[in-house]
């Protein structure tokens, strides 16, 4: 684990990553201490105040300052992508590492659903299911973790595949092991690596999805100072104040930025030989 | 390419459509909404709501339902919208044209901007040519659709006044218009689609120009140019063809969001307007009709790869 880290920032986009993350893990731990101003407060007499020495990255319609609404609103983004993500390619992990140990008729149907389940593009799957289980964080966080797992799945059936003809599994089954110990105990451990890889990169897909999904008022609700949302409201006030749209798009970015170099990072770490 | 692997794409596509029209049908039916409170409103006494469920044969069972829904769904009715009444099949497709109108166009632009990108970056590997399009791959799939969008509106639309924020113009009626109108939306889409694919050129161009055939072309004497275009060009682009294919599904994602924020009467729009209103048959149709699309785009990418590159036996 530390050799991997290590290997990682020796990277540039794994240093930059990890750098990036930092930031983020402390906006998310501290963020209502970090921030310098109650992000509730409102301040007429400070509405659409433009960045400066009070609020650095200015304020919003109410006078409410920014950057203290960034680093809040921080929680009500990032926990909800990770929770998605990681549902999302555990449900995954456990069908593909399934199908792949079950393999002929079962893996072709399993495989063939999953196909068709992925026609449905992930958004308008996200927005079904919203709109089904009711708007709100925590349903879109639900929605992306369901709309996750068949690609997860996809991918990790197709390491397990490999991982199936090695001569730990068939000893297992030699043995007499259940199918269950199998997939869980034999095949799922060793299939982790390149799962863990996609699921870091998808964890910047869940940040925008989950985004979009309170950018379209399906997600968080307001007054949370969810960035999708932040956007959202900041739209209509483009001419008085710019600043509100760029600055929580520009969080959303970064944060998606900083998972995807991540797991381009782990990427070049874990496999040191391939060049490109 | 042989006839039974045609019937079998064809019967993969419908199990797709088979396997969405059940996954929509199911979500939607969950949808915490009485058909009939929808459409007559909350005051509605007993009797007419159970004269209307009677009428949409809400009381029958569900695999009935369901049945009836698809039979009518593959004559291309899909009922009447319960927002405005019309039939939402020709509402429905009437949008999809204007979405693909959107799509076709994007896919175009991205393709101008993301070849020679990526083939550029390829050839003048870990130059700056190179580092500057790695770096606009990963700016562009970094920013969702929303944010693109609501960004080149503010500096397009609103600070340069250079183009219309919102709105749409039929291209049969004022093709000026439209071109200015779909700009922006059109623009957006492509961003995305450019990191994507400029990525993929690249490497793909990358494996293309390592192989025997590009250094037997170098060593026969052809000028670098022919090398590149004749000879590697078509070899890289194969890959591209499958890779754009499945980035139709992003973009029937993001035309979701991008119809929205620029108010394009579009399917993606039309679906919005039904969530928010609970629009049950409307939400149903428009799911289906965009989930076949993606379906369809994605056979039709496997024929063409087929076509294009004869050493593929599909049989």
């Amino acid at each position: 684990m530390t050799d991997l880290l290590r290997r990682l920032m020796r990277t540039p986009q794994g240093a930059i990553s990890l750098i990036l993350l930092a930031v983020l893990a402390a906006a998310c731990l501290f963020g209502p201490w970090l921030a310098p101003h109650d992000p509730e407060k409102m301040d007429f007499l400070g509405r659409f105040r433009p960045l400066g020495a009070q609020n650095w990255f200015g304020a919003d319609q109410f006078g409410r300052d920014v950057l203290s609404r960034l680093l809040v609103g921080a929680r009500s983004t990032l926990p909800m992508a990770l929770a998605a993500t990681l549902l999302g390619t555990v449900a995954g992990a456990v069908v593909g590492t399934a199908s792949a140990y079950l393999g002929g008729r079962w893996d072709e149907a399993i495989m063939r659903t999953i196909d068709a389940v992925m026609a449905v593009p992930g958004l308008l799957l996200a927005l079904l299911l919203v709109s089904t289980l009711g708007n709100g964080a925590g349903n879109a966080m639900l929605a992306i973790a369901v709309t996750f797992a068949p690609g997860m799945a996809r991918v990790t059936r197709a390491v397990a595949l490999t991982v199936r003809g090695q001569d730990y599994v068939k000893s297992a089954t030699v043995r007499g092991e259940s199918a269950s110990w199998i997939v869980f105990r034999e095949m799922l451990p060793n299939v982790m690596a390149p799962v863990v890889i996609e699921a870091t990169i998808r964890v910047s897909f869940a940040v925008m999805l989950f985004a979009t999904l309170s950018f379209l008022g399906l997600g968080a609700q307001p007054p949370a100072s969810e960035w999708g949302l932040m956007v959202a409201e900041a739209r209509q006030y483009v001419h008085q104040a710019p600043w509100m749209i760029i600055a929580p798009s520009l969080a959303i970015a970064t944060t998606a930025i900083a998972f995807n170099l991540l797991g381009d990072g782990l990427r070049d770490a874990m496999n040191p030989r391939d060049e490109r | 390419m042989s006839a039974s692997w045609l019937l079998r794409r064809l019967a993969l596509i419908l199990y797709t459509v088979f396997i969405v029209s059940v996954l929509v049908f199911g979500i939607t039916q969950a949808l915490p909404a009485d058909a009939a409170v929808t459409l007559l409103g909350e005051n509605a006494t007993t009797e007419a709501l159970n004269a209307i469920r009677e009428r949409l044969g809400l009381g029958d069972p569900i695999w009935w339902q369901y049945l009836r829904w698809v039979g009518h769904a593959a004559t291309g009715d899909f009922g009447l919208s319960m927002r405005t009444g019309q039939p939402v099949g020709p509402e429905m497709l009437t949008a999809l044209g204007r979405s693909l109108l959107l799509a076709v166009a994007a896919i175009l632009v991205m393709l101008v901007i993301a070849v020679p990108l990526g083939m550029v970056a390829a050839v003048r590997q870990g130059k700056l040519a190179d580092m500057a399009t790695g770096l606009i791959s990963y700016l562009g799939v970094s920013f969702p659709e929303f944010v693109t969008a609501t960004l080149l509106a503010m500096l397009l639309a609103d600070t340069l006044q250079w183009l219309p924020a919102t709105g749409y113009v039929s291209p049969l009626e004022d093709f000026g218009g439209a071109v200015r109108h779909l700009a922006l939306p059109v623009l957006t889409a492509s961003l995305i689609l450019v990191a994507h694919v400029a990525r993929m050129v690249r490497s793909e161009t990358l494996d293309v120009l390592h192989s025997d055939y590009i250094r037997a072309a170098r060593l026969k004497g052809l000028p670098e140019r022919t090398v590149l275009v004749r000879h590697a060009l078509r070899n890289a682009l194969l890959p591209v063809v499958t890779i754009v294919a499945l980035d139709v599904g992003y973009l029937l994602g993001g035309i979701i969001v991008i119809e929205e924020i620029f108010a394009i009467p579009g399917i993606g729009r039309q679906l919005m307007v039904a969530v928010t209103a609970r629009d049950l048959p409307s939400i149903q149709a428009g799911a289906l009709i965009m989930s076949a699309t993606y379906a369809v785009a994605n056979t039709l990418a496997d024929v063409a790869y087929a076509v294009l590159d004869k050493r593929i036996r599909y049989d």
